[in-house]
């Protein structure tokens, strides 16, 4: 029987902003009675049940709340209105290492760390050893931690949290951080909480993690959730409201202009416009990016009639990186048979930096091809239906 | 609202309200599951006060010497004072630099950890807890030093009294506790707790018997038609007088009219009544900085 692991009922929080902050007790007393203070709503009426086992992406834009939330449920901040329940022993990676006091050892660092998340000294000896051993520290454990390079010190907060042994781990935009091998390892430890069936919430705007990692994914626009879907969906929402209003064919981009033309061929191409079930199409993409990428990945979905994406797959999952990017390049994707049955099918792309999760430039609906049936099954993909007996 | 409609399994663990308001009972009981943060947070301090210095703990224990150095030099040129009139005015002084260093850093405990306090959910009160812990270990440590004086000076204490000496300590760990609870709150809404604490402090060292006779004070304020009760009104004082009681002396205190002279009981009585009513303020101080801490993380 599935247990819910965390429910939010109907949660609001609003902040006070002082138009003109006040710090000083002077201020304060020459101000007593005149507001000087805008009510900001970070979120709105949030209602969200998370059951055990679950791995759930919060979405959304900067101020759009979602660290909000996050800390709604971590209990850091009180609600205005509303509550939230959590079942089991709670940790919150919002911040890697914070509070590690630069003049004290790795080790006395670790204690420390671990005690504020309600550990007592003999449950942390049980698993000091496993910490160290997680973040490579073993030879510089007795180090101040102000001697630590930055990523030493993110790997010792991480590993820090995830030896908790939480029921529920949340999780705010902290694998942006710290280099690749270390990402890797953070994100096979993440997938082996899901395997014991630990909850795990994650804050991101990186749509890529969300789509590798979780198994439902909520979007926050401006303090109100627009969407709580499978990750496919909820990405295409989310870019929705990142963008403004989808124009098809041709949407807004962010920032950089850098999926540029984008053209469609196909062997028969000046015979007829589309191309039968199981012959090959080519897409070729102009990149041009303005600095220098280093870990470029590309995305590319293609969608139904109706829109909903039938594949996805990127770069990286091909197992064959871009490598750098830097002016312009034309990148030329092959697929080999298209087995697809009627109709006019969308292509969209995306490129973004695997090294910063941020989404440099994407195209929902860039082109379209067209297939074109002669036999009698219908539906969206072709198969290969013989009767033997 | 979201129906919780399906029932919990027996060995899975309750739903639990994140960042409910509590009761002083459930907050105390909160504090007492993380006091081992408490006592890693109190040798942090220490450590880190001492970390560069060479001598480490030993600084600690010249200070005391120094000032006993200092204080029998100064009050001798000036034929000021009493017999022995440093070591009465080490027995306050102790006191006086527990209760104000208890207050001084608690009053910055939470300020100083924004980062913790906005990324960890944690009983917060144990910072400012831990600043008077910290406090409190660092006065054994001299007090260890001013035995040592004692001992080699050959002073007389007053053993009859002495173990009115633990309950003091316990009393002016509630003071201390209760106050650094209201400071540490205040000091993140207005930043100049800090400065207005300053001026307490130097008022408050004033206001107790520690470079003056708690007796003189007494009839001075008998005269003006004052209660001489309305010196006891200060909490620092019962436990500056008792102290001093304890370790100044047998014979001389009597005979020089520095003390009041009543038995350990009216002592204790004294000690007893401060700790009740302080106790009463602790409490009061726990749910305020409760109704605070639902503020604290967004205001830091």
């Amino acid at each position: 029987m599935t247990l819910e692991a965390i429910v939010v009922d109907g949660v609001s929080k609003s902040f006070r902003i002082a138009t003109e902050p006040t710090h000083s007790l002077k201020e304060r007393l020459v101000r007593i009675g005149r507001a000087s203070y805008e009510v900001f709503h970070a979120l709105h009426d949030i209602d969200l049940t998370i059951d055990q086992g679950q791995t759930v992406g919060i979405l959304g834009h900067n101020g759009s709340g979602k660290s909000t939330l996050l800390k709604c449920i971590a209990g850091i901040l009180t609600p205005t209105r509303g509550r939230v329940l959590v079942r089991g022993r709670l940790a919150s990676l919002l911040e890697l290492g914070a509070g590690f006091h630069p003049d004290l050892t790795g080790r006395e660092n670790v204690y420390i760390n671990a005690a504020f998340y309600g550990m007592g000294r003999r449950d942390i000896d049980r698993v000091f050893d496993d910490i160290v051993d997680f973040a490579e520290l073993a030879q510089f454990i007795d180090e101040p931690v102000k001697h630590y390079s930055s990523g030493m010190y993110v790997r010792l907060g991480f590993a820090v949290a995830v030896n908790l042994d939480p029921d529920v781990l949340l999780v705010d935009e902290v694998l942006a951080v710290g280099d690749e091998v270390f990402q890797v390892k953070c994100l096979s430890r993440i997938k082996e909480f899901q395997s014991e069936g630990r909850t795990i919430v994650f804050v991101t705007h990186a749509a890529e993690t969300v789509r590798q990692v979780c198994d439902r994914a909520i979007v926050l626009d401006h303090g109100h959730l627009v969407e709580d879907a499978a990750p496919g969906p909820a990405i295409r929402i989310f870019r929705e409201h990142l963008h403004g209003q989808l124009e098809p064919g041709r949407a807004p981009s962010r920032g950089q202009d850098a999926i540029g033309d984008v053209r469609v061929h196909h062997p028969h191409e000046h015979e007829r416009r589309h191309l039968l079930p199981g012959e090959s199409l080519t897409i070729e993409v102009d990149l041009r990016v303005e600095q220098p990428v280093a870990r470029p990945v590309l995305d590319l979905e293609i969608g139904d009639r109706t829109g909903q994406p039938i594949f996805h797959v990127d770069s990286d999952a091909l197992g064959q990186p871009l490598g750098r990017l830097d002016g312009a390049r034309t990148i030329r994707i092959e697929i080999g048979g298209v087995w697809l049955l009627d109709g006019e099918f969308p292509v969209s792309l995306q490129l973004s930096d695997r090294t910063t999760g941020e989404v440099i430039d994407w195209r929902e609906r860039v082109t379209t091809f067209e297939v074109a049936d002669d036999g009698r099954a219908d539906g969206t993909v072709a198969l290969d239906v013989k009767i033997v007996e | 609202m979201v129906q919780l409609a399906r029932p919990s399994t027996q060995d899975a663990p309750e739903l639990r309200l994140m960042a409910a308001r509590r009761s002083v009972v459930e907050h105390v009981r909160e504090i007492s599951r993380f006091r081992e943060l408490v006592g890693m947070l109190v040798r942090k301090e220490l450590t880190v006060r001492y970390q560069h210095s060479t001598l480490g703990f030993v600084w600690s224990m010249i200070q005391p010497l120094f000032l006993l150095i200092v204080y029998s030099v100064v009050f001798a040129i000036l034929r000021a004072g009493f017999a022995d009139f440093a070591i009465w005015v080490l027995c306050g002084l102790l006191v006086w630099t527990l209760v104000s260093t208890s207050l001084t850093t608690a009053t910055q405990s939470i300020t100083s950890n924004a980062s913790l306090v906005g990324k960890v959910k944690f009983p917060r009160a144990v910072l400012p807890l831990s600043s008077v812990g910290a406090a409190l270990v660092h006065f054994c440590l001299q007090a260890v030093a001013f035995a040592v004086i004692l001992a080699v000076t050959r002073h007389d204490v007053a053993w009859s009294y002495m173990w009115l000496v633990p309950v003091a300590l316990l009393t002016c760990a509630i003071v201390c506790a209760a106050m650094a609870l209201l400071l540490a709150p205040l000091n993140v809404y207005a930043r100049d707790t800090t400065h207005l604490l300053e001026l307490l402090v130097l008022g408050w060292f004033w206001a107790t018997p520690i470079l003056y006779q708690y007796e003189r004070a007494a009839s001075w304020f008998g005269r003006q038609g004052f209660g001489e009760w309305i010196l006891l009104v200060n909490p620092v004082t019962p436990i500056v007088i008792t102290v001093q009681r304890a370790i100044y002396g047998t014979d001389t205190v009597d005979d020089l009219r520095l003390l009041p002279a009543s038995g350990p009981a009216w002592y204790l009585g004294v000690l007893l009544a401060t700790a009740a009513a302080w106790g009463v303020v602790l409490a009061l101080s726990l749910r305020a900085f409760d109704r605070a801490d639902i503020h604290l993380a967004e205001t830091l």
